[in-house]
């Protein structure tokens, strides 16, 4: 099958992978402990573990996009603050 | 009692998931691809990086249409969701005139955007327009083409009479799901007509509401078409929105780079905005323990 009209990058592929890979773990943790784990964290409305990565995934958009236009390219830092954040997520929201 | 738990249901959903597969996620999959590369047509793409996102968060033009579409969002929620709810408090909730309002209501909706947009520029044209040719004649200088004021005006007042009654119907849904023992209770409390749509009305029509408020503000946020067919962006820049900057940059002058990058960025606020609008509206009013663990 050709994908060449999709404009494949090595690091695109690697971003999706990413994602998957945060899916599949979620899918992976759901069967051992199924339910979710709905709590109500430190954003006073119940949350589960879908919730809690899909916060994650956005905010670290944002915590990019606002690297990205504020410092500049780099993405480093931006991508060792959003694993901060994310974990911050999990801990606590 | 048990629940009982059958996996097989999933099978169901992957209709869904291919039908979503392939109108959503491959082709953002490819926006995303786009967004780190520049073209020169003939599917030649070069990795230029973050560059264009960098250039699109720190220009002016995309900064002024999102300030733009903010403020156009912000106005039609304003006057759309009051509106809507108070015409769905009017209407008779049986009868014959029942049938007769829903239909007139549903009306503007069943009317095409690319229609919608002919209709007010004809509409508001002094020559040819009632409204124009009217303002004219009370001596009002209103012209939608020259007059930024104007083509606001006339783009809020169209949008406004265009998506009012999805409001309106949506409320009326709300309304006519409250069962009859609810206002009984009211009347026997002698409770105002006020209290009765702060602590009834209001409360039940919740649910509609957030869907409602959500899709007027991703319907408003994307608005492309009517603002397009009437003003085609302008006087200048004044009616450019985002979707009318993205076709610009993608299909007028081919930047498909630039042009990902900023959808990316644009479809990430809507994301936001609707994920807070969404978690807050439905979380009002419940009740939730404190911290557990």
């Amino acid at each position: 099958m050709d994908l060449s009209w999709m404009a494949w990058t090595g690091p695109t592929a690697l971003f999706w992978l990413g994602i998957v890979s945060c899916l599949v773990i979620m899918m992976v943790w759901e069967y051992f402990s199924p339910g979710g784990n709905p709590r109500v964290g430190i954003l006073r409305f119940e949350t589960t573990r879908g919730d809690r990565l899909f916060i994650s995934l956005l905010g670290s958009a944002f915590i990019h996009l606002a690297w990205l236009g504020f410092i500049g390219p780099g993405l480093w830092w931006a991508l060792g603050i959003s694993f901060v954040y994310a974990i911050g997520v999990f801990k606590t929201v | 009692m048990d629940k009982t738990y059958n996996n097989k249901a999933w099978l169901l959903v992957i209709p869904v998931f291919l039908l979503v597969a392939l109108s959503a996620i491959i082709p953002i999959m490819t926006v995303v691809n786009y967004s780190v590369q520049d073209t020169f047509g003939g599917n030649k793409f070069f990795w230029v990086g973050t560059e264009w996102f960098t250039d699109v968060l720190r220009s002016e033009r995309f900064h002024d249409a999102l300030g733009r579409n903010l403020l156009f969002s912000f106005i039609i929620l304003c006057i759309e969701i009051p509106l809507g709810i108070l015409i769905a408090l009017s209407m008779p909730k049986k009868g014959i005139w029942v049938p007769i309002c829903l239909v007139l209501m549903a009306l503007p909706l069943l009317i095409p955007w690319n229609v919608v947009g002919t209709i007010w520029q004809i509409f508001g044209r002094a020559d040819i327009g009632l409204l124009g040719h009217t303002m004219a004649a009370l001596g009002i200088d209103y012209n939608y083409s020259s007059n930024v004021f104007d083509a606001w005006a006339t783009i809020i007042i169209m949008d406004v009479w265009h998506w009012t009654s999805l409001v309106v119907l949506l409320c009326y849904a709300g309304l006519v799901s409250i069962p009859e023992a609810y206002y009984q209770a009211a009347r026997i409390d002698g409770a105002s007509k006020w209290s009765v749509f702060r602590y009834i009305q209001l409360p039940k029509m919740q649910g509609v509401l957030i869907i409602a408020f959500l899709l007027r503000f991703m319907d408003s946020f994307m608005i492309y078409t009517e603002p397009f067919v009437l003003t085609g962006g302008g006087p200048g820049n004044s009616t450019t929105f985002l979707s009318i900057d993205l076709v610009k940059q993608a299909i007028g002058q081919f930047d498909l780079g630039p042009a990902a990058a900023m959808s990316l960025v644009y479809q990430l606020i809507v994301l936001l905005v609707c994920y807070v609008f969404f978690t807050v509206m439905s979380n009002v009013g419940t009740d939730k323990p404190e911290v557990e663990e």
